[in-house]
């Protein structure tokens, strides 16, 4: 308990650690964003609640982590991450989502935990579990007296994330595969009738949704650590995020991604670093009471 | 004659749609009374106001003296107000006897009465209801394999299953085979003078609601349009101006 | 009951009874068999019953292991003094305390798992579906997460019990009979259950709670109701646990959500979600094909699980039971009109 005091009273005492903290948060919150924002897509246009979606980005990181092992650049790695997911990602639709879409959704919730096993567990087969990241070796900038140290490493990863975003959003808006998601998004009945194959349209979706996570885990493994089961960690910070943002509600999202981000660091920094997990999970609980209670003023529930 | 539902000024908006504006009306006990208006009129609205699926915005409504528009849906079941949905709502899972059953009125039981297994007098009792609206043949099917006009007659049963002083039923006789109307208009009377039920009923189907109901209110664009006997309502020419679409 | 069905009970009961002492090398495993049986069959009182199905009823498991834990140990010494010694230490309890405080704690934690069910469930049954399961996934990790940061209760350590007072083969026989009670127990209660009046009740909120609510069924008080009464049982058996096992940490053994925590789930799934049967069934089955596959998969082991669920979800949804009632919908009394042509209503 006087940890915690004493943790508070070091925000206090030095406002400036209250920069670094907001600083860390963003950083990463615009990976969870980005995860987030697959998750949202996957769900608005399939209804399917993606439990693997962490995992999808550990695997991403992976990928690009084999790859600077065996000798590859590792900027590279977050280009072919997205391509070598997408195509994973493909294969998983095929297996299993596409056999889950018109089922009750607790079956595509189940079907997708039950994926999020079998992955965790085949990269703790193949890579171990130790935490793995890569080092891209670019110095550090230092600010207000070392108090706030800034990685280049990991400005680099928050303009790719940027970047990514920004493609893809461009590309749904334009795109005549970008328009016919969103017209299946909207009504698939129609969008058939319309004469688009909804088929092709839920198996590109899937596979962008895990081509954009193999992106963020590559960016992940270079700026930060992966392990073979953070997955479930990602995966929840992405519902909390779509849950308090609303599908289909972009700048929320992006919000809410980096709102966690900064969340999760200031509960790491006041209560220690043991209660990060807790944490994440915590907030998913108070996002959805909270979404309750707006819900139950007008007699309405959560579903 | 007192009103067991008493309507006033009640307004609700769902975004920036207004579906009703300051509607008045009574529900007089023990009669049958009709709410009729063309199609997008605020009538469904109204009546998901009075059984509290959603909050009202203004206004009040009292049922038997009480005001009720804070309560939410099942408080409001339990106090002897109920309805039947336009989409007929059954427990597909179920067979007829079972949906009988489970109907039986909650607020009469306690949770030792809950424990117990069904009684012979609740068989009888849901038989008896199930040969009223003649569905007593099919009682063992599953009820998610009826027709859709038997299950509009299950739903009816059920409501009736559950003692309900006052019953709400929102289009009974829509997409029932003309043939079987007069039946049911004959059960809906029957329910009435038999056992005291106060029928509060949307209808579009003129013939049946002008034969049925001693008052009729009509709404149109979320506003009262007229209220009257069904004679007075026939002959009323902003009545006819409404259904034949002076927009 | 029919004279049939009372010879089939009678002959499964004295099964039970004969089965740890014909098959001794398999005390264990027939122990964990029983536990498997309760988890299921509590899972599908709110799951396949009732229409909500949680990802989180390991949370009753695991806090049934600690409030177990904690009041054996507190009866006799400092809970603080005795998970700081974290084993070491003198710390013996006599044949009194332990077997006095296995008892107690066991009761107590069913009752202490219910009461958290209750206020638990007024907190989260607003939540419907995918949200229900997520954000009881979301109280059973929370717990563990939290519970492995408390160094009261022994922090990521957890706890050590004193161990059974007495030969390792008896204990194993013990261990069984308290499991099989419990499982017998949930059997005969919910057999019972299903056939009243409440039964129906859950069934209605399953089957479209909207119109139960209209109806003017107090969907609250049943679901809140049916909770307890599951997490009750939980509670007991992850008490149980908790001595057989000896010692036990937060996230491996007491709060594991991806291990008991989701296989309860696949074997109601494997059997037949929502008859009474079914929970047993898939129990059985789900534990025998584990035992007898586990050392096959050679560290795959894991990956095969998540395939089983996946295969599971997708292809067998309807377990066994239901299998055999859409083969067979007479034996269950479902009658099933044939349709002939030209009927228009």
């Amino acid at each position: 308990m006087d940890q915690i005091l004493a943790n508070i009273g070091l925000l206090f005492e030095f406002p400036i650690v209250n920069l670094k903290i907001i600083l860390d948060g963003i950083m990463v919150g615009a990976l969870f964003a980005l995860a987030a924002y697959g998750l949202a897509l996957v769900w608005g246009v399939m209804n399917v609640k993606n439990l693997a979606q962490g995992d999808l980005v550990i695997c991403g990181g992976y990928v690009s982590w084999w790859l600077v092992q065996h000798g590859f650049p590792a900027l590279l790695g977050v280009p072919v991450a997205f391509v070598v997911m997408w195509g994973i990602g493909w294969v998983v639709y095929k297996l299993v989502i596409s056999r889950v879409i018109e089922r009750d959704l607790f079956t595509s919730l189940l079907a997708t935990f039950g994926l999020a096993i079998m992955i965790a567990q085949i990269l703790n087969l193949l890579f171990g579990s130790d935490t793995q990241s890569v080092d891209l070796g670019y110095p550090t900038l230092h600010f207000a007296d070392g108090l706030i140290d800034l990685p280049i490493a990991k400005l680099i990863g928050v303009l790719m994330a940027a970047v990514l975003a920004t493609g893809v959003i461009i590309f749904m808006k334009s795109s005549r595969m970008g328009q016919a998601i969103r017209a299946t998004a909207q009504d698939a009945r129609a969008a058939r009738v319309m004469g688009i194959d909804t088929e092709k349209v839920y198996a590109f979706t899937f596979s962008l949704n895990s081509a954009i996570c193999g992106a963020a885990g590559a960016i992940i493994v270079m700026v930060w650590v992966i392990q073979p089961f953070y997955g479930i960690a990602y995966s929840i910070r992405a519902f909390v995020i779509v849950t308090a943002a609303g599908l289909g509600n972009l700048p929320g999202v992006i919000a809410a991604g980096l709102g966690i981000g900064a969340a999760e660091q200031y509960g790491a920094h006041i209560f220690g670093i043991g209660y990060q997990q807790a944490i994440a999970v915590l907030l998913l609980l108070l996002v959805l009471l909270f979404r309750l209670i707006q819900q139950r003023r007008n007699r309405q529930v959560l579903k | 004659m007192t009103a067991i539902i008493d309507i006033r000024r009640v307004s609700k908006s769902f975004g920036g749609v207004v579906a009703n504006k300051d509607v008045s009306m009574k529900v007089k006990a023990g009669t049958i009374t009709g709410l009729i208006g063309p199609n997008g009129s605020g009538k469904t609205t109204l009546f998901n106001s009075i059984v509290g699926y959603h909050p009202i915005d203004e206004g009040s409504i009292q049922f038997e003296g009480e005001e009720i528009s804070s309560f939410p849906v099942q408080q409001i079941a339990r106090r002897g107000l109920l309805r039947t949905f336009q989409q007929t709502r059954i427990y597909g899972a179920m067979n007829g006897v079972e949906n009988m059953l489970i109907s039986l009125p909650h607020r009469k039981m306690s949770i030792w009465d809950a424990l117990k297994t069904y009684t012979k007098e609740d068989y009888e009792r849901a038989d008896h209801l199930l040969e009223f609206v003649g569905l007593y043949e099919k009682r063992m099917l599953k009820s998610g394999d009826l027709s859709f006009g038997q299950q509009k007659l299950l739903e009816f049963a059920m409501a009736l299953m559950n003692e309900p002083t006052c019953l709400l039923l929102d289009e009974p006789t829509a997409g029932i085979n003309p043939t079987l109307i007069n039946g049911l208009i004959d059960r809906l009377r029957r329910a009435n003078t038999e056992f005291g039920i106060t029928l509060f009923v949307i209808e579009h189907n003129m013939r049946v609601i002008m034969n049925m109901a001693e008052t009729i209110y009509c709404l149109a664009h979320g506003e009262m349009l007229a209220e009257g006997t069904p004679d007075e309502i026939q002959n009323d020419q902003r009545v006819i101006d409404a259904y034949l679409g002076a927009h | 009951m029919t004279k049939n069905k009372t010879v089939l009970y009678s002959l499964i009961l004295a099964f039970t009874f004969v089965a740890p002492f014909a098959f001794p090398d398999f005390g264990t495993q027939l122990a964990t068999l029983w536990l498997m049986i309760i988890v299921a069959l509590t899972w599908d009182m709110t799951g396949g019953q009732m229409g909500y199905n949680s990802l989180g009823n390991i949370f009753f498991y695991g806090t049934g292991m600690y409030v177990a834990s904690l009041i054996c140990i507190g009866l006799v010494y400092d809970v603080g003094d005795y998970t700081n010694a974290a084993g070491g230490g003198i710390y013996k309890f006599t044949d009194a305390q332990y077997f006095g405080g296995l008892f107690l704690g066991v009761l107590g934690a069913g009752l202490f798992c219910s009461l958290t069910a209750v206020i638990i469930g007024y907190l989260t049954f607003g939540l419907r579906g995918p949200y229900f399961a997520i954000g009881t996934l979301g109280v059973a990790i929370a717990a563990g997460e939290l519970v492995s940061n408390w160094d009261w209760v022994g922090g990521g350590q957890g706890i050590a019990l004193p161990v059974y007072p007495g030969d390792l083969d008896t204990g194993k026989i013990f261990f069984y009979f308290l499991f099989a009670a419990v499982g017998v127990g949930v059997f005969v209660f919910v057999k019972w259950l299903y056939g009243t009046r409440f039964g129906a009740a859950i069934n209605a909120i399953r089957d479209d709670e909207e119109k139960a609510d209209a109806m003017g069924i107090h969907t609250l008080r049943y679901k809140l109701y049916t909770w307890a009464m599951a997490a009750f049982f939980v509670g007991m058996a992850g008490g149980i646990s908790a001595f057989q096992l000896i010692h036990f940490e937060p996230l491996e053994s007491a709060y594991q959500t991806i291990n008991l925590g989701i296989f309860m789930v696949v074997c109601v799934l494997l059997g037949g979600k929502g008859t009474l049967w079914g929970p047993v069934i898939g129990a059985i089955l789900f534990h025998v094909i584990k035992e007898v596959t586990w050392n096959y998969f050679l560290g795959w082991q894991w990956v095969a699980l998540g395939a089983l669920i996946v295969v599971t979800v997708v292809y067998f949804q309807d377990g066994v039971m239901g299998w055999l009632m859409h083969k067979h919908p007479h034996l269950f009394g479902i009658k099933v009109e044939e349709k002939t042509a030209g009927e228009t209503e």
